[in-house]
């Protein structure tokens, strides 16, 4: 597979270069920032002190923080399962749907069960249809070898069109005033929370997945098959693994945690089904999955950074600063810290090495 | 996989350091300097209001922030300088309504449907906060809801489309087929018809009220169908621009579009929520208020007419004048039968009038509008 994101590849970077890169990175994003806000006519020290004050300054803020990295958590461990193979699964928000879409459906069909039928029935419909919608591209990857980026990019914009379908027709609340969402949900099918917080459940899920994710891979066979899979095809053919079972299997598994997301989020803190209810948390994943090395644990920190950069937002907002300027904000942020992730990769293997031998031959290898 | 662990924490101890570097500069610094005025404002009460789209966007959330600014005008002894734009609707909106309560707030103004839910979570948990709803129907012991008379203005506006269509198509882009928008489209084409009546008004939904581009090409999309007038039950000013575009005849809604598309406008269906805004604070400032349903229609002032464009006739401002005054006086309304609907049968017989409860459930068009709510089984 020639794909362009193989970034990996690189010799071990030092430990000074590691460090510098993300530090002017985030100080290069604050002071473009900063420019943006004084030319707007805001102080810029009090803008940065209400939006860190507002994702972690406080317990509220911190709450906020974590509701927000919920589905991110969720929907980023889904897409670092697919990643570890090299399936480039750029489908979670189309899984993440799905799985409030099966999630809904047991909601809404048996509004009287209690949350010990209920809640469990919720969470298997919703990876199970998080994992159905994963499986549509699987299979003609694992043995047409069709590309899964279209195809799981694609069949999104279905899944959410499927939703919109069904909140403003047969799902719709009867009694919304045709309004396009459903019913709310009784309070048998919402998770619970942690005290006074927004917090819910979905967040245990989170954990537990990880968990799972980090004893699997290091763990299992199974775990090394998927590693060795993703590392070089030819040598697990050669070993006698199954791949294009392998390929289904982890992509399945892939959109079923997505799927979860999807049901964590609509029990947890929707109460209904509406459309366009995501930011684009399944895009968003994929940054964190990317960002985090696919390291599950580093996942959850990541995830709960971003969460921060969203609720420190809120906050910048009522500090005076207006909402597109916030956006820019968060996504100069964000484009630097990227940014200066993917240069570390890039400098050490084309930078010094053609330098260092005169460049014909490694700039021929590099491209 | 040493070196990749290792980076990628680097990375976010840098980036916590450098937040909490920022952040601690500036708290000292805000101390000192904030803590006599800190004070002051404590006493001052706080108004926050929530927004749909951004202030900018000409329409439904500049004209609510209008009514903050003039509030902040009228009474400069409280601080209303505290909103939140582009805010989504649905259970998200939870978390910036709480956050206008975090930052002390003492009234707090929801202004659109999608945060009916949210409001009514929020206030559960904050009972010395006051909420007012913007154009829903749920209220608690301390949330009340607000909301205009517009279909008085969209009727008045129809009579100045009814005059002004040559080829006797209108057309109106709208956004969800909810009793409100629905009502709209009702009253502008009873208006329409009043003075033409085989003019007919096709409507396309949205599915959005805030999307320019979308708004846009909705409109194009109804003067490709042949349609000489444009209105619009949407935010921002995009389907009068369109109309500007082709040539075509516009009427606005929300604000005064004239801005937009000046040779377009014909006049703009507004709300002026200022005066409300103002009688509320002070209910709530005096300790006089409690949880209500306000509905104010032209007489009220809270909605209206803005002004007309060269383009109008006389005769058509006095026709709608002379309607303004009987709805002012009570003397009729704009659902007084007979009344048929898209399929010819009378919904509202001769001598009978809808009521509020039946205007604000409304699903169902009347004679002369062509399109489909999607609730036919």
């Amino acid at each position: 597979m020639n794909s362009p994101l193989r970034l990996e590849k690189r010799t071990s970077a030092s430990t000074t270069v590691n460090l510098m890169i993300p530090t002017i990175s985030v100080i290069l994003a604050l002071a473009i920032g900063a420019l943006f806000l004084l030319g707007a006519g805001h102080n810029p020290v009090q803008a940065y002190s209400a939006m860190f004050n507002g994702g972690f300054g406080s317990v509220y803020g911190l709450t906020e923080t974590i509701v927000k990295g919920i589905p991110l958590m969720l929907c980023a461990l889904g897409i670092s399962l697919a990643f570890r193979m090299h399936l480039w699964n750029i489908g979670a928000e189309g899984q993440l749907y799905m799985g409030t879409f099966g999630a809904t459906w047991v909601a809404l069909s048996f509004p009287d069960s209690p949350a010990i039928f209920v809640l469990p029935a919720m969470v298997l419909m919703g990876m199970l249809c998080g994992g159905i919608w994963a499986m549509l591209p699987a299979v003609p990857r694992a043995y047409l070898g069709v590309n899964e980026i279209i195809t799981t990019l694609m069949l999104n914009y279905v899944a959410i069109l499927w939703v919109d379908y069904l909140v403003m027709g047969p799902w719709k609340d009867p009694d919304g005033f045709n309004f396009p969402l459903t019913a709310q949900f009784s309070d048998a099918a919402t998770l619970p929370t942690f005290g006074d917080t927004r917090i819910h459940a979905g967040l245990l899920f989170a954990i537990a997945i990880a968990i799972i994710i980090y004893f699997a891979m290091k763990r299992t066979r199974w775990g090394y098959e998927v590693r060795v899979i993703g590392r070089s095809q030819s040598a697990a053919k050669y070993a006698g693994m199954n791949i294009p079972k392998n390929i289904i299997i982890i992509l399945v598994l892939s959109g079923a945690v997505s799927g979860l997301a999807g049901m964590a989020e609509v029990s947890g803190l929707m109460g209904r089904l509406q459309q366009g209810f995501s930011p684009g948390y399944g895009y968003t994943g994929i940054i964190i999955a990317w960002l985090a090395k696919l390291h599950p644990g580093a996942i959850i920190i990541v995830s709960i950074l971003f969460g921060g950069l969203q609720a420190g937002g809120f906050s910048l907002q009522s500090s005076g600063v207006p909402a597109a300027m916030v956006s820019m904000l968060q996504g100069t942020i964000l484009f630097f810290v990227l940014g200066g992730e993917i240069l570390t990769r890039y400098r050490i293997v084309l930078n010094f090495r053609s330098k260092d031998t005169g460049g014909k031959s490694t700039w021929k290898q590099a491209s | 996989m040493l070196t990749k662990k290792r980076s990628i924490f680097t990375l976010l101890l840098v980036c916590t350091m450098a937040l909490l570097l920022v952040g601690c500069g500036g708290g000292e610094q805000k101390s000192e300097e904030d803590a006599a005025a800190k004070q002051e404002q404590d006493e001052q009460m706080k108004v926050g209001f929530i927004y749909v789209g951004p202030t900018g966007d000409a329409g439904w959330t500049y004209a609510h922030d209008q009514g903050r600014k003039y509030l902040q005008e009228q009474m400069p002894d409280v601080d209303a300088s505290y909103y939140m734009e582009n805010v989504e609707e649905g259970a998200a909106s939870e978390s910036y309504i709480q956050q206008l309560v975090q930052e002390g707030s003492d009234l707090i103004f929801t202004t659109s449907f999608g945060y009916m839910d949210s409001t009514i979570k929020v206030a559960e948990r904050n009972k010395d906060v006051v909420f007012m709803h913007n154009s829903g129907y749920k209220t608690s012991e301390n949330v009340g809801n607000y909301f205009g008379r517009m279909y008085q203005a969209r009727y008045l506006s129809g009579i100045v489309a009814g005059k002004q269509t040559e080829k006797d198509l209108i057309g109106y882009v709208a956004a969800y087929p909810i009793p409100e928008v629905i009502r709209g489209i009702n009253a502008f084409t009873l208006g329409v018809r009043s003075v033409n009546p085989d003019a007919e008004v096709r409507v396309v939904w949205t599915n959005t009220w805030y999307d320019p581009v979308k708004e846009k090409d909705a409109a194009k999309a109804l003067l490709d169908e042949g349609c000489d007038v444009i209105t619009q039950h949407q935010d921002t000013p995009g389907p009068m621009q369109a109309a500007e575009e082709r040539g075509a005849y516009g009427i606005g809604y929300n604000s005064d579009m004239s801005d937009m598309a000046p040779k377009a406008v014909l006049t703009s269906a507004v709300w002026n929520w200022g005066p409300y805004y103002v009688d509320t604070v002070k209910a709530v400032k005096e300790g006089t208020w409690e949880s209500n349903s306000y509905w104010g229609g032209l007489g009220d002032g809270i909605v209206g007419l803005a002004p007309y464009g060269d383009m109008v006739p006389e005769e058509t401002k006095e026709l709608v004048e002379a309607k303004k005054q009987e709805i002012i006086n009570g003397e009729w309304d704009v659902f007084t039968g007979p009344i048929k609907d898209q399929n010819g049968d009378v919904k509202v017989a001769e001598g009978e009038k809808l009521t509020d409860k039946q205007m604000l459930e409304m699903e169902w068009f009347v004679e002369g509008v062509l399109g489909n709510i999607g609730n036919e089984k």
